[in-house]
């Protein structure tokens, strides 16, 4: 049956640009879990509604505008909440409402009824063109360059923000970066998923390496499986029972973190079984 | 290098005041350090100690007065930020945050000079080594997370000597431990001091424990009220009738408490 699904062109593509993308976003994810940014992936997807109106009314190219919107939200976000005046879910929650008003009023604008509205919502994975291929393998190179280049002061930064400053590490410019990351790689799972669920992919996968590892080495391996296993299957399940792909995908991923949620770490059994190693704080404790 | 010259003060702070959202949260804040000096700025909560550190780092700015580490100003630090080591107030830190203590260990090496360089095997070295000075090397792969507040702080302490550090900021490195990890953490503190001739700034709200440490004492709230010796700030007998930070001092000194827990 599967081998019938990949006699299609098509199929093929969609399958590519599934384990594309799965990769992309588990990567993406890992710092977005660590550093608790997944309300701010909802936010930016869902702004970019407006950016891809912009396009659709003006004929611009949607996917392009989207990127723009998207990203200058991201970076906006990111400064208005850095200088503190202002929470950074507060912020969210305002670009997040205000850029899916703007897609809407503009959108309302347009007479008939477009189909692309639907795709953009829920992701279209079957129209997969060999040029959205190339634009998604670019944005993957850009991102996973940065991510790989900057991988130890991301991870210190998601730890520990104060001493990194303290340290001298350039926070700001490697958030911001991060958050363009964040921003374009969102723009490339929406021809996945679409709009209302990319944001999944930025969380779930990671979130399921968090709950299986202690270590940031295999959790960043599990989140990567995740992610790929995740969205192929997901598209072969789509495919199986003729389910939207954007769905498909996010259900399964959802079903994968819950089963996740039966594995039961090591550290709280020991904890559970008998006296914990000695640490070297015992013997005087035993005077006191 | 500015940080070479031994003779000149290792801290310097001339009428530093800072304010935040139209209060003042420091005024006029002058005081030296010297080069191997240890110093514990006491005060109450919210009296402004961590900012006055976080000042000195250039994390903040100042809205008067200037300020110095290792003969640096604090708002441009450059390359003498290699050399001071820091531990932020404690945070209630991500338990399941994937890091080791070894992990947590090693991003204290990383400055502007290692981006974009791995970090090499005689450096992981460095961070065991570090690890078995705070008599923490067992824990070394253990997660982060799972380690006791006692044990947390020891690693925090290693991470900030692997910069090889001339001077330290600590910033309440004790609080909320009990007294057994207390005394070890400050016993620690005390040999490591000695053996790299360290200048340590260390803040606390808790003078009692402080005092048995420390080489001289400030005590701030809002502005700097009383700069000495241990004893002589201890039995101060202005102290409580005019500053406020004394309260703290005299309730723990006779419950022998810590007032927070």
């Amino acid at each position: 049956m599967i081998s019938a699904m990949l006699g299609y062109g098509f199929m093929q593509r969609a399958l590519l640009a599934a384990v594309l993308v799965g990769a992309l976003c588990s990567t993406v994810a890992f710092f977005v879990v660590l550093r608790r940014l997944s309300f701010l992936g909802v936010g930016i997807a869902h702004t970019a509604l407006g950016g891809i109106s912009v396009g659709l009314v003006t004929g611009l190219n949607p996917f392009l505008c989207g990127s723009v919107f998207a990203l200058l939200s991201a970076l906006a976000i990111g400064d208005i909440s850095r200088r503190g005046r202002y929470d950074e879910d507060t912020v969210i929650g305002i670009f997040f409402a205000a850029g899916m008003a703007f897609g809407i009023a503009l959108l309302s604008s347009l007479k008939g009824y477009y189909p692309e509205i639907f795709s953009l919502l829920f992701g279209n994975i079957l129209s997969v063109s060999t040029a959205d291929l190339l634009i998604l393998a670019a944005v993957m190179v850009a991102v996973l360059l940065f991510i790989s280049l900057f991988f130890k002061e991301l991870l210190a930064i998601s730890f520990d923000e104060e001493a990194a400053r303290a340290g001298g590490l350039p926070v700001a410019p490697l958030y911001f970066g991060l958050l363009a990351a964040m921003a374009l790689t969102i723009m490339v799972s929406v021809k996945l998923v679409g709009i209302v669920l990319a944001s999944a992919l930025l969380v779930i996968p990671a979130a399921t390496g968090y709950r299986l590892s202690r270590n940031y080495r295999a959790m960043f391996v599990l989140s990567l499986l995740t992610g790929i296993g995740g969205s192929a299957g997901g598209l072969v399940i789509s495919y199986l029972f003729d389910l939207p792909s954007g769905a498909a995908i996010v259900l399964f991923m959802a079903l994968l973190f819950g089963a996740s949620m039966f594995y039961r770490p090591r550290t709280i059994r020991r904890k559970k079984g008998g006296e914990q190693k000695n640490t070297g704080d015992g013997p005087l404790y035993k005077n006191i | 290098m500015p940080f070479l010259n031994e003779k000149s003060p290792a801290v310097t702070s001339e009428s530093l005041s800072v304010r935040q959202n139209a209060h003042t949260v420091l005024e006029e804040i002058t005081f030296q350090v010297a080069p191997g000096e240890m110093i514990g700025v006491i005060g109450p909560n919210g009296g402004g100690k961590t900012t006055l550190l976080r000042t000195l780092l250039g994390l903040i700015r100042p809205f008067a007065g200037r300020s110095t580490l290792l003969g640096c100003p604090s708002a441009r630090l450059g390359p003498v930020r290699a050399k001071i080591g820091y531990i932020p107030q404690k945070r209630t830190h991500d338990r399941r945050f994937p890091l080791s203590a070894a992990d947590v260990v090693q991003t204290g090496l990383y400055s502007p000079e290692t981006l974009l360089r791995p970090i090499r095997r005689p450096q992981r070295e460095r961070c065991r080594e570090m690890l078995e000075m705070v008599d923490a090397l067992p824990l070394a792969e253990r997660s982060f997370g799972d380690l006791s507040g006692g044990e947390q702080q020891r690693v925090l302490l290693a991470r900030a000597l692997v910069r090889r550090p001339l001077l330290l900021l600590l910033d309440e490195p004790a609080a909320g431990l009990d007294p057994k990890a207390q005394y070890l953490f400050m016993e620690k503190l005390r040999q490591l001091r000695q053996r790299f001739a360290l200048t340590i700034l260390l803040v606390s709200h808790d003078l009692a424990s402080l005092a048995a440490y420390v080489d001289r004492i400030l005590c701030i709230n809002r502005t700097m009220h009383i700069h000495g010796e241990p004893q002589q700030v201890l039995q101060s007998s202005a102290l409580k009738k005019i500053y406020r930070c004394s309260y703290d001092l005299l309730r723990m000194a006779a419950s022998g408490e810590d007032e927070n827990r």
